[in-house]
């Protein structure tokens, strides 16, 4: 199980390295509650790295932060800085649409658009201007391949995409995601409502993109945090916790909190 | 609750067979065509043609969704995707106080406002003159007065679409409108249509306001600034006079019955739908 490559994570420095995803100083508030309590963390560039902790403790908070889409809860402060490729994602000059546009969504249960297949997968596409039949057609088949559902849907690509299982729905929302070529995957308990062998779909989907994406994974399963994550961040109450090299926070976990909620003492 | 739902089931049938039965004797009497197809209602030739009356309830039934949905479809999409909590709070009582106005009073402000306004600026602006009281009038005051219900049931589809889903299309770079165009309308189809079926139910049983500033006049109403006579204004103009004529009773009657169906299959219609939705999302 153990990883032998050591990570080298510029912790909390002055530079932000192109593609990490650098947190700096960041609260959030649900009206007077605080969700986020001074995060600083630094998630490394095309690794996965997974977001552990009991419920309410902020993992999804985190998450939308990172594409902005906590802009749309009503009654939310955000303070701090989100650096991502020299830009402060809360930049208020910052484009949104770009930001989202880079990071891939995965949310706990899927959501595929009340569209067909084939549209589902060529939404972003179309939406950034792309109208040409032949190059959507292109971008569909591609996408649908990358997230192996190709071979289970090219002869129903006009048939809505509620009629899919929901392991075949959250590949469909993995293609649609990757179809507007994002830098970064998110996922929110991405396999939380899938049956086992869906989940190994998405998983292996994960180890083989770590290459060319940076994948931030919430999960409330140890196991799968254990089989593909390189970086793992404990949260705890809004706080991190602990976070560093896989191996290391579950093996070696510093803070008590951490090896409890490792042995499952708090969950 | 049980008896008392079986209480209103027994009573819509009752009335249904009352009104059946009262209509037997018109539809023995006078050929369907001269029923429904003819324009003649000359009650003292025995002469009962509805057409003009069904004509002009459809069309002032007609004009006016077409005025409220646009209406209805901007504000509930304004009140739920765009507007601050406060403001959904101020709102929404307004629009409950707009549901219990009487219908007495959209009618004298139809008379007091409406009529002018289609008098002296809309008719003129088409080339043409009129007296103010047409279809037109009857549409614009009807509109307004079955934007509460279309409102509500909006809202409630509109409350029933997931965070999640608009998250899914926010989060490959749609813009709001872009998540409401694409997604969030096409989500809630099913629902925009039930909302427009009951607000057309609605819109049919209307009488007062309507009668008032209508014109009542018996024509086919070509253009929306030509007069009409719904079979509301028929109805409550007339029943309960010149009762000796034969047959106006029973010709009263079939009018009731046709508008009483009308408003049945549109209710059982949208509740269908409303119904599909619910299952759905569930
Ligand atoms: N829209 C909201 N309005 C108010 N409070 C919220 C909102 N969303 C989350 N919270 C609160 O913020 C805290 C963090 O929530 P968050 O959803 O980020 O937790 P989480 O770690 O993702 O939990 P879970 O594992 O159950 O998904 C919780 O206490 C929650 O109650
Ligand atoms: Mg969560």
């Amino acid at each position: 199980m153990k990883k032998e490559t050591e990570i080298l994570v510029p912790l909390m420095t002055e530079v932000c390295d192109e593609g990490n995803i650098c947190v700096e100083g960041l609260n959030v508030y649900y009206g007077d509650r605080q969700a986020l309590k001074d995060i600083n963390i630094t998630l490394p560039a095309k690794k996965i790295t997974a977001i552990i902790g009991p419920s309410g403790c902020g993992k999804t908070t985190l998450l939308k932060c990172f594409n902005r889409l906590i802009d749309s809860i009503d009654g939310t402060k955000v303070t701090g800085k989100v650096m991502l490729n020299g830009e402060d994602i809360f930049d208020p000059h910052a484009d949104v649409i770009k930001i989202r546009k880079k990071m891939g969504l995965l949310s706990q249960r899927p959501y595929p658009l009340p569209m067909s297949i084939y549209d589902n997968v060529a939404y972003g596409p179309r939406i950034h201007g792309i109208r040409k039949k032949s190059e959507l057609n292109q971008i569909v088949e591609y996408y649908l391949r990358e997230a192996s559902l190709w071979d289970e849907v090219m002869d129903r690509l006009n048939t809505p995409a509620s009629g899919l299982s929901i392991g075949q729905q959250q590949r469909l929302c993995l293609a649609r995601g990757l179809a507007v070529k994002p830098e970064i995957i998110l996922g929110d308990e991405p396999t939380s409502a899938l049956d086992p062998i869906s989940s190994a779909h998405i998983e292996k989907k994960f180890v083989e993109f770590k290459n060319k994406y940076t994948i931030v994974m919430v999960t409330h399963i140890l196991r799968q945090a254990i089989r593909i994550a390189d970086y793992i961040i404990f949260m705890y109450l809004g706080e991190i916790i602990e976070h560093g090299p896989a191996h290391q926070v579950l093996d070696n976990p510093k803070d008590k909190r951490t090896s409890d909620y490792i042995k499952g003492i708090i969950s | 609750m049980k008896g008392l739902t079986y209480f209103s089931i027994a009573l819509l049938f009752l009335i249904l067979i009352g009104l059946i039965y009262k209509s037997v004797p018109i539809l023995k009497e006078t050929s369907f065509g001269n029923l429904f197809f003819s324009t003649e209602w000359q009650p003292l030739k025995m002469k009962f043609g509805l057409l003009p009356f069904i004509i002009s309830t459809l069309y002032v039934t007609i004009v006016a969704v077409v005025i409220s949905v646009p209406l209805c479809l901007l504000t509930a999409i304004y009140l739920s995707e765009y507007a601050d909590k406060r403001v959904i709070a101020f709102v929404n009582p307004l629009i409950d106080i707009l549901a219990g106005i009487p219908s007495v009073i959209f009618g004298i402000w139809g008379i007091i406002e409406v009529v002018p306004l289609v008098r002296d600026y809309i008719a003129p602006a088409f080339g043409t003159t009129s007296s103010g009281y047409t279809i037109l009038t009857g549409g614009i005051v009807l509109s307004i007065m079955i934007f509460p219900i279309i409102i509500h049931v909006l809202l409630e589809v509109f409350e029933t679409i997931p965070e999640d889903l608009k998250n899914a299309s926010l989060s490959v770079g749609a813009t709001k409108w872009q998540t409401v165009k694409l997604v969030i309308l096409r989500k809630a189809a099913p629902g925009v249509i039930s909302a427009i079926v009951l607000g057309l139910s609605r819109a049919f049983g209307e009488t007062l306001a309507v009668l008032m500033v209508v014109g009542n006049v018996i024509m086919i109403p070509i253009s929306p600034l030509d007069p009409g006579y719904p079979i509301t204004a028929l109805i409550a103009n007339n029943y309960g006079e010149m009762m000796s004529i034969p047959l106006y009773d029973s010709a009263l009657m079939l009018a009731s019955l046709i508008l009483f169906v009308i408003v049945l299959v549109f209710n059982f219609i949208s509740r269908r739908i409303l119904k599909n939705i619910e299952r759905k999302i569930a």
